[in-house]
């Protein structure tokens, strides 16, 4: 994509800079400025970023946009495709209808003076997963991890009470291990090769790796490699390193929670799809034999994920445990170590964020009518008292689950077939997608079957959709979206394929 | 291998002080001390990069006498790298004591296991 620069090219950046600057100017304006301001933000990005989309499509690979008057080794970059354009404009759309269907909760939950600031966290919040999407630079990918880090601390506290403090405290020593040891991990890249910026570090890496096992920096390149793994693992809350994350989205509030399983989580996974490809190269890292670490801890982490689910009487916490399982997924896919491994992880990413941030949203609907509480026991019934959030929490249970039509059997198809491609790994994959699924199945029909279960006399009354017509309308599109994801799956794995192409490239 | 650890043994001696300072952060049920084994954590990490960053006999890349040899200077961005770091584990350790102050003021302890103990039982 050589020659004349066009003006959509500057979007990216725009989109960066536009939600910081919104962050800073509503600090000192009422929460309903901000509120609008935050609104008025998210659309403006969704339009960038879809015609972005659209450009990088039409134009294939990709295109580097210098920031400042540096050239390649020193300057800083963005760097834009298919792939960092749909991410982009795919979680701006989900932060958009999370904000709108938690609102009311919102302003339920969280006292009247705290709300500007809420929506300050969360233009914070998408400047800073922007910048992991789009920047070339591992340094400045390390400083929007903190500052995602701090915003997300903050998403999780603004309900103050014991519960949330406590869990936001124990999200940020978890948050602050995984980002200690990926500074300790670049600094030791830095060292290792000379540069800062991705496609030059790989170069590099690739150099060292080819040396072989007689040159003295191949060990110090592989553990490179695992300490940043393992960092963004942590930070992305990969079984065994999840203690943090049932009180951190079971207790915040709604669109925290929403935000946060479907969003933050996968930041960070983005960003270690980024490093694969663009810093340590496919080949090195899936010689490197930490991919087989990565996909017996995400086995793991798929079957206690879904155990820790079944055995949870808390509505919100069961959803909490379940993210843990599909966490897994996930990683089971980078841990394939596979072309069509990535493809489905990333596929799942999309699915997971539009079914997961559904799911959370439908519960507090539930939850509302059944008292307020969120044991399993007293949602009896609770589909008929709020027909759009019972319908809704079946289609997310349905999607999880793996039925067709919903997006959830896409990424299962997706797993498996990359599955019985890849010969060693195949059986264990298998085995543990197939018992997997039939956890899910066990615990998320239980409480579909439990909201449909019809009770005579109860003290709860029921609301329908025209009294709260956003919380209705973030159902609708987010089913909408599951359903589409679903259906018109090939051409979204097809531009995967693409965007991952053109990571390597 | 032993040679190279006596010629790094800055380096080595960083290493040590993150993983002490990891272990504080992971280990430790007190918060104060928890947060100690952050800063040293990244202090750890600084002192890294200003090993890795230091040529001993050569000056910051500031051209004052007119000499503009590789020879003379070191690599700046070590040095901006630390800079960057310490502003954000600044920024970090600040939030951190604030939670601990919010927790304390609610709790009356300072031990975030008997926090977790005393939610369990009192719920909210």
């Amino acid at each position: 994509m050589a020659g004349q620069m066009e003006f959509v090219q500057n979007f990216p950046c725009f989109s960066i800079m536009l939600c910081m600057f919104a962050g800073i100017i509503s600090s000192a304006l009422k929460g309903k400025a901000a509120k609008w301001i935050n609104t008025a933000v998210l659309c403006a990005n969704i339009l960038m970023s879809a015609a972005v989309l659209l450009f990088a499509v039409d134009k294939g690979g990709y295109y580097v946009y210098v920031m400042g008057q540096f050239p390649a080794p020193w300057g800083n970059e963005l760097r834009v495709g298919v792939l960092e354009a749909g991410m982009a404009l795919f979680f701006c759309v989900i932060m958009l209808l999370s904000l709108m269907g938690g609102r009311h909760k919102l302003i339920q939950e969280v006292k009247e003076g705290k709300h500007g600031l809420y929506y300050i966290l969360t233009d914070l919040m998408l400047s800073s997963l922007l910048a992991l999407i789009y920047t070339n630079d591992l340094f400045t990918a390390y400083v929007f991890v903190e500052i995602n880090t701090i915003s997300a601390c903050g998403l999780i506290m603004i309900r103050q009470n014991g519960r949330t403090i406590e869990a936001a405290v124990r999200y940020m020593i978890m948050s602050l291990l995984g980002s200690g040891l990926f500074l300790m991990g670049l600094c030791m890249l830095y060292d290792l090769t000379g540069h800062l910026l991705m496609s030059n570090i790989e170069g590099k890496v690739r150099e060292i790796y080819l040396a072989g096992t007689g040159s003295s920096y191949h060990i110090p390149l592989l553990i490179t490699i695992a300490v940043i793994s393992v960092g963004l693992a942590i930070k992305s809350a990969l079984f065994p390193f999840h203690a943090w994350l049932p009180d951190a989205y079971g207790y915040s509030t709604v669109s925290s929670a929403a935000i946060l399983s479907s969003l933050v989580s996968k930041g960070y996974i983005f960003l270690l799809f980024k490093i694969i490809y663009r810093v340590i190269g496919f080949e090195v890292f899936h010689d490197s034999k930490i991919v087989n670490i990565l996909f017996i801890f995400s086995l793991m982490g798929m079957i206690f994920g879904s155990l820790s689910a079944i055995k949870e009487n808390d509505v919100r916490r069961m959803i909490a445990f379940s993210s843990i399982a599909q966490i897994g997924y996930i990683y089971m896919g980078i841990g394939m170590g596979t072309q069509a491994g990535m493809v489905a992880a990333v596929f799942h990413v999309l699915s997971h964020a539009a079914t997961k941030s559904l799911l959370f949203i439908a519960a507090i609907g539930l939850t509302d009518v059944s008292g307020g509480s969120r044991k399993l026991t007293e949602l009896t019934g609770s589909g008929y008292r709020n027909k759009i959030a019972g319908v809704a929490f079946m289609v997310g249970s349905l999607s999880m689950v793996g039925v067709p039509l919903f997006s959830g059997f896409i990424s299962k198809l997706l797993f498996s077939q990359a599955a019985v491609q890849n010969e060693g790994k195949m059986l264990p994959t298998l085995i543990v997608l197939g018992i997997s699924t039939i956890l899910n199945a066990i615990y998320f029909m239980k409480t579909v079957i439990r909201i449909y279960t019809p009770v005579g006399e109860t003290e709860y009354f029921g609301v329908t959709w025209r009294e709260n017509k956003g919380y209705a309308a973030a159902l609708v599109c987010f089913m909408a979206l599951n359903v589409m994801l679903g259906v018109f799956s090939q051409p979204i794995v097809d531009l995967i394929g693409v965007g991952l192409d053109s990571f390597s490239a | 291998m032993g040679n190279n650890l006596f010629a790094n043994y800055g380096e080595a001696v960083a290493i040590l002080l993150f993983v002490i300072g990891f272990g504080n952060l992971l280990l430790q049920s007190n918060l104060i001390k928890k947060i100690i084994g952050l800063n040293i954590m990244d202090t750890a990490v600084y002192l890294f990069l200003a090993e890795k960053g230091y040529i001993s006999g050569r000056v910051a890349p500031i051209v004052t006498d007119g000499v503009q040899s590789v020879e003379t200077y070191i690599n700046p961005v070590p040095s901006g790298l630390v800079l960057t770091g310490i502003v954000v584990s600044v920024s970090v350790s600040a939030l951190m004591l604030s939670l601990t102050i919010r927790l304390y003021q609610r709790y009356h302890t300072l031990d975030l296991d008997e926090i977790s103990l005393r939610l369990n039982k009192e719920g909210l």
